[in-house]
């Protein structure tokens, strides 16, 4: 009997977690899914569900240009760091030298300033280089919060690769860059993938950079887009709307992340835990 | 964690010498990068804050000493943005820690499903900020909001609240959203933690007579503390520069403003490139000394080789 009660009880733990994580998205899509004035009754699912708020999205803002701003932006920031990354992680994970164990730390250092506290000299930078108001503004930018764990999670995995299998190609005669490109990075695929979407996802989110170096609508990546979606007047926000373009943006990193989630794990505790 | 046995490498042959000499050329581009992206702006940053500097016209300043820093010390918006990174940091990492803890517990034990709930796991994780923001803002919509509804039609409040522009209710408003949004964060890497902790330690402890609350304190937390700390760290440090949230939720406003809202009001609001930039140094400042106090007092070893 009080066995019976520990697991009903631990059940009702378990469907509380799961409530209370994915309640407010079940709520932003029921509420993306009703037009006019059903937004305001509340109601576990729409009555009479309709599209409009997914319409609207498109025809009042440049919602898809955004969206692919946002896939250019994040496109271009993950293979730039992977590329990047790679190389430095061969060099941080396979070679021996003096000022290594520094080096990592600056790397990391790096990710854990707060961006704020580059924003005048990066806009002054970015102005400069004439990529005020550009998508490449934004995607060399990113690149100071992707950079430093793409090469801290690749060096970590590029460690435990078996020393053998470069002894042999080295007396082979394979030079550094073979070696790298031919051997390690075939075995390096799980975590080239995992850094790479941890990295899509980051610059997908990012919010402070975009806002601050775009100014127009059609420049916006799809984070702005939505802080920034307003109505016909200032003290009426179109939350229908707001909800539809959430749903909209959330629903391909969710699939992304259920089709990934063992990776994803992995990735995040060799990035903070192995650390 | 094994260490890749490096021995042989480290024999100083004219082959090594050429590792060497490649593996520099490998990690210059990235070196140079950081610096130009990373370091260079953060020096500029750190220029400007003893400058009168404008957004419009950023070529042309003096330079005023620590003028905006005088400023900054007696401008009681400064001290109050500090106020609430500090509180807004140190409640949600808390709450964070407790139910990551607790959530990483449950997931730890032997059920079907496991692997879905997991998944249910990151959805807050993957959801952009800005998102998880406007969801909550219109769930905690002072007329229409759901939470308003269900807190009402439970009897807990009389009437609906304005939670994001209630004096005391916004900054409580900004954590729950946060504590909603990273706690999965935590949670998982607590679990990745606790499924090295061997099963044989927990059965020695049971057959000497712990309970399971003694058997977490005394076995489970001081073995799984060492990966805690490190999310803690990284927990703290993000939330110690949060901007998202503020911004989109309540927008500028004061009662909920952090370091960074203020930071970035002054620099392209108000278009004050010095103050803004000194107000800027200040959160760095204060970064860097709560992570001095961290790795001092909680023992870590970042960048500590693996295994060692």
């Amino acid at each position: 009997m009080k066995r019976l009660a520990g697991r009903a009880a631990f059940f009702l733990l378990v469907l509380a977690i799961v409530a209370y994580t994915v309640f407010p998205f079940y709520w932003a899509v029921v509420s993306s899914l009703k037009g006019g004035s059903a937004l305001f009754s509340v109601e576990a699912w729409p009555s009479a569900p309709e599209w409009s708020n997914y319409v609207a999205v498109f025809q009042e803002q440049p919602f898809g240009r955004n969206i692919l701003n946002s896939v250019f932006v994040a496109g271009s920031v993950v293979a730039l760091s992977l590329f990047l990354g790679v190389t430095a992680a061969f060099a941080l994970g396979r070679v021996r030298f003096r000022g290594r164990a520094t080096l990592l730390l600056v790397i990391l250092g790096v990710s854990m300033f707060p961006q704020v506290a580059v924003l005048s000299g990066l806009f002054e930078l970015i102005r400069a280089l004439g990529l005020y108001n550009n998508l490449f503004g934004l995607t060399l930018s990113y690149l100071i919060f992707t950079l430093p764990f793409t090469v801290w999670v690749l060096t970590t995995y590029m460690r435990e690769l078996p020393v053998e299998l470069e002894e042999a190609a080295v007396m082979d005669g394979a030079s550094p860059f073979v070696v790298l490109t031919r051997i390690f990075l075939p075995l390096m695929g799980p975590a080239v993938v995992t850094t790479g979407l941890l990295a899509f996802i980051a610059a997908w989110n990012e919010f402070l950079f975009a806002l601050t170096f775009t100014l127009t609508d059609e420049m916006r990546t799809v984070p702005v887009a939505i802080a920034l979606i307003s109505g016909s007047s200032s003290f009426e926000l179109p939350w229908g709307r707001i909800m539809a373009a959430s749903v909209i943006v959330t629903v391909p990193l969710i699939a992304l992340v259920l089709v990934f989630q063992r990776r994803i794990v992995s990735g995040l505790t060799a990035g903070a835990v192995k650390g | 964690m094994v260490v890749p046995p490096e021995r042989a490498l480290v024999v100083s042959s004219p082959l090594a010498r050429q590792k060497r000499r490649t593996a520099w050329l490998f990690l210059a581009p990235v070196l140079l990068t950081l610096a130009g992206i990373a370091g260079w702006p953060l020096a500029r940053t750190i220029w400007f804050s003893l400058t009168d500097a404008r957004l419009d016209a950023l070529d042309s300043f003096d330079f005023v000493g620590l003028e905006n820093y005088q400023f900054l010390l007696t401008d009681p918006d400064w001290w109050v943005a500090v106020r609430n990174t500090l509180v807004f940091a140190g409640i949600s990492v808390t709450l964070e820690t407790l139910l990551g803890i607790i959530i990483a517990l449950v997931l730890n034990a032997r059920m079907r499903g496991r692997g879905m709930l997991r998944a249910a796991m990151l959805i807050p994780w993957a959801i952009p900020t800005v998102v998880s923001a406007q969801m909550w803002g219109w769930m905690l919509h002072d007329q229409y909001g759901v939470i308003n509804e269900i807190l009402v039609w439970l009897g807990l409040i009389a009437e609906p609240v304005a939670w994001t522009a209630g004096h005391g209710t916004a900054l409580a408003a900004v954590i729950a959203v946060d504590v909603w949004k990273t706690t999965p964060f935590l949670a998982l890497l607590t679990l990745a933690a606790l499924q090295l902790v061997p099963e044989e330690l927990h059965e020695a402890a049971e057959i000497d007579g712990l309970g399971p609350v003694g058997r977490f304190f005394r076995i489970t937390l001081p073995l799984i503390w060492p990966a805690l700390m490190v999310a803690i760290i990284f927990r703290t440090l993000d939330a110690l520069r949060v901007f998202d949230l503020m911004y989109v939720l309540t927008g500028n406003s004061r009662a909920t403003a952090s370091m960074s809202v203020y930071a970035r009001q002054q620099l392209v609001d108000f278009q004050d490139v010095g103050y803004g930039s000194a107000a800027a140094t200040g959160l760095f400042l204060v970064i860097a000394l709560v992570t001095a106090l961290f790795i001092t007092f909680g023992r870590v070893r970042l960048g500590a080789e693996p295994g060692r």
